[in-house]
């Protein structure tokens, strides 16, 4: 168990990068507690596994430090970090039974068979393997190969961080829901530092307590599942977080005042924004409202989702979206549109503005 | 439910069923026609029964090629395959070396193998071959055209030099094909070399191994164009191996009754250890 702190940390894979583009990880600086659950979210490419390769001790960075509970790791190996990974397609020794599967990181220790046994059976216990113990490995499906490569990251009880590369990507729907559930239960019981790599924001989002959203090989934004919904820092967290993303159009700000259109708009941090760069007002889908008067807009379409509608709207060129629950009155061709205030932001060059990077 | 019966379909096997019998079943069946039967030319047969069989196994000079040939095939298996494993073991998986690498490796697989066998001819003679004036300077008495030992080196030595490539490359491809996370996962697990080795490539090598050995197997079961380029079966009769005795006796001697029953003992024995190998090595897949 330990706390991670990560400095100034670049990867490339070139061997001798010189601009930017050239990393696949361009700078990254986090501070994870120890016993937290992160999830590292973004889209394919983003980085994401990179950065999770780095911390393990698969990689080593190109610049910048790894520390565990201070102790600088970046050129250890990732036995010497002790550290767990469960990797996006299950591994197992296919010749051995599921017991000597889950023993394997503990003899490979010379940790005594007492002992092993007496974890192996624990953690079984743990994953609904024990029926399976004494049965080869190679016969199981895919989750529970997949609960297997698990095992051996939770057998060891030592552990420093315990590390998922997108681990559902190979397990059908019903069952994914249900490792997840499993998951989170063990991360509360054992309470050790976990990291979850994915690009699904639902498994982020419930998951993590952190969240940290990453996009071109930067952080762009870290934060509670909650902070990442009402306050996103960057107009790509609000496009990748939610369903449908955030909407964003293109705006005006005049003496600390917004403007969509020629329509004023009260937004929340219209003030601190300055005029000179590219502005651009963002609010989510489940803040905007019909009104009887307001910002003047077209319905173009309407989809059920079930539980509620997503009705498109236009608003000159820009498309608004808003969530409108099931039941209620949708006006058809021209309507107006209200903002709530709290959560409308403007983005200066697509940051949030007034805010420190 | 009403399914329509339509035999018309078989007229479509007819062409596969006539390629197959003109090519496989036909002379098979030929060779059996001939292993029962005495002829004295003219074309006129005689039915004669086991008798061909019978006098096959009964001749020790055909058990002593057998004893050959089983002891050649086996210490070929035992010299290729290890080294074909380690030799891909120690082959990088990147970068510009890879393609160098399997060229070198290739390239024996591509000389004919009567090429081979006069290649080795002539490296081996003591006075003017490389390999044999270098042994003998190196004063050790090799002379494999008179000394049965050095012949059965030589021979293994040519043969490991032609056919250890063809296990080389198949390891290679199964060895290549390991994803990553495997080896990922050993480091993480604090998996030593030999665990990897023993725990990951070996399993996952099983099936390109199985047909590696089965192939080296058959072919080196089989060796004929080598050797007899290069020993003639010599000194006396030691490298002659089964191949060698039944061309002797089918086209030297035209003994076709007693060739045609050595034809087939010789494919059964193939195809009954082929077959036995295979079902014992997949035994396990299925459950």
């Amino acid at each position: 168990m330990a706390k991670i702190t990560i400095e100034n940390l670049r990867h490339s894979y070139m061997p001798e990068p010189k601009r930017d583009e050239d990393f696949a990880l361009k700078r990254v600086h986090l501070d994870w507690a120890d016993g937290g659950a992160y999830a590292l979210l973004g889209p394919s490419g983003c980085g994401k596994t990179t950065l999770l390769n780095l911390i393990s001790g698969l990689l080593h960075p190109s610049e910048g430090r790894i520390l565990f509970d201070g102790r600088d790791v970046s050129g250890e190996t990732p036995e010497r970090r002790n550290i767990a990974q469960v990797f996006q397609f299950p591994v197992i020794y296919d010749t051995m039974t599921v017991y000597d599967n889950l023993a394997f990181p503990l003899r490979n220790r010379k940790v005594d068979e007492a002992e092993i046994k007496k974890r192996v059976t624990a953690i079984a216990e743990m994953l609904e393997l024990t029926a399976t113990l004494s049965k080869r490995a190679s016969g199981l499906t895919a989750d529970g190969k997949q609960k297997i490569s698990l095992g051996r990251g939770l057998v060891r009880s030592d552990v420093n961080v315990i590390m998922f590369d997108e681990p559902l990507t190979v397990i059908d729907p019903h069952l994914k829901w249900q490792l997840r559930s499993k998951l989170k239960e063990l991360q509360h019981r054992i309470k050790r530092t976990m990291i979850y790599v994915t690009h699904d924001q639902t498994e982020a989002l419930t998951f993590a307590d952190q969240v940290v959203v990453m996009n071109n090989g930067e952080v762009v934004q870290t934060g509670t599942p909650i902070e990442l919904f009402e306050k996103p820092k960057h107009i790509f967290v609000g496009h990748f977080i939610g369903s449908p993303g955030m909407n964003v159009m293109p705006c005006q700000v005049k003496g600390g005042k917004a403007f969509v259109n020629g329509h004023e708009i009260a937004a929340e941090n219209a003030a601190s924004s300055n005029g000179s760069s590219r502005l651009e007002l963002g609010i989510r889908p489940e803040f905007v409202t019909f009104a009887a008067k307001g910002l003047p807009v077209n319905v173009v379409k309407v989809s059920d989702i079930g539980r509620y509608r997503v009705v498109d709207t236009r608003l000159g060129e820009n498309s608004v979206k808003l969530i409108v629950p099931e039941g209620a009155a949708i006006p058809e061709g021209k309507a107006h549109l209200a903002f709530d205030k709290a959560h409308t932001q403007i983005y200066s060059d697509g940051w949030l503005a007034g805010e420190a990077r | 439910m009403n399914k329509t019966f339509n035999n018309k379909a078989w007229w479509m096997v007819l062409p596969v069923f006539l390629v197959v019998a003109f090519n496989a079943l036909v002379p098979l069946m030929t060779v059996v026609n001939y292993s029962v039967q005495e002829t004295f030319g003219n074309n006129e047969f005689f039915w004669s029964g086991t008798i061909w069989f019978q006098q096959l196994l009964d001749n020790d000079q055909i058990r002593a090629s057998l004893g050959r040939q089983i002891i050649f095939t086996t210490v070929v298996l035992f010299i290729q395959v290890p080294l074909g494993l380690t030799i891909a073991l120690c082959m990088p998986r990147k970068g510009p070396w890879v393609s160098v690498c399997l060229v070198l490796m290739a390239l024996p697989l591509l000389v004919p193998w009567n090429v081979v066998g006069s290649m080795w001819n002539i490296m081996a003679l003591p006075d003017i071959g490389l390999l044999g004036r270098t042994i003998n300077a190196m004063g050790i008495h090799y002379n494999y055209t008179r000394d049965p030992v050095a012949a059965w080196f030589t021979v293994v030595l040519m043969d490991v030099w032609h056919w250890t490539s063809l296990v080389v490359l198949l390891c290679y491809a199964g060895l290549v094909s390991i994803p990553d996370a495997y080896y990922q996962a050993a480091k993480i697990d604090g998996a030593r070399p030999w665990a990897v080795f023993r725990y990951i490539q070996l399993p996952k090598l099983k099936h390109v191994l199985t047909i590696a050995i089965l192939l080296r197997f058959m072919d080196s079961f089989m060796i004929y164009t080598e050797v007899i380029v290069l020993t003639g079966g010599g000194p006396g009769s030691a490298t002659k191996f089964l191949s060698i005795d039944l061309v002797q006796k089918a086209l030297g001697g035209f003994d076709l009754g007693p060739a045609a029953a050595f034809s087939i003992v010789y494919f059964l024995i193939i195809l009954l250890t082929s077959w036995l190998f295979y079902t014992l090595m997949m035994r396990n897949e299925a459950n």
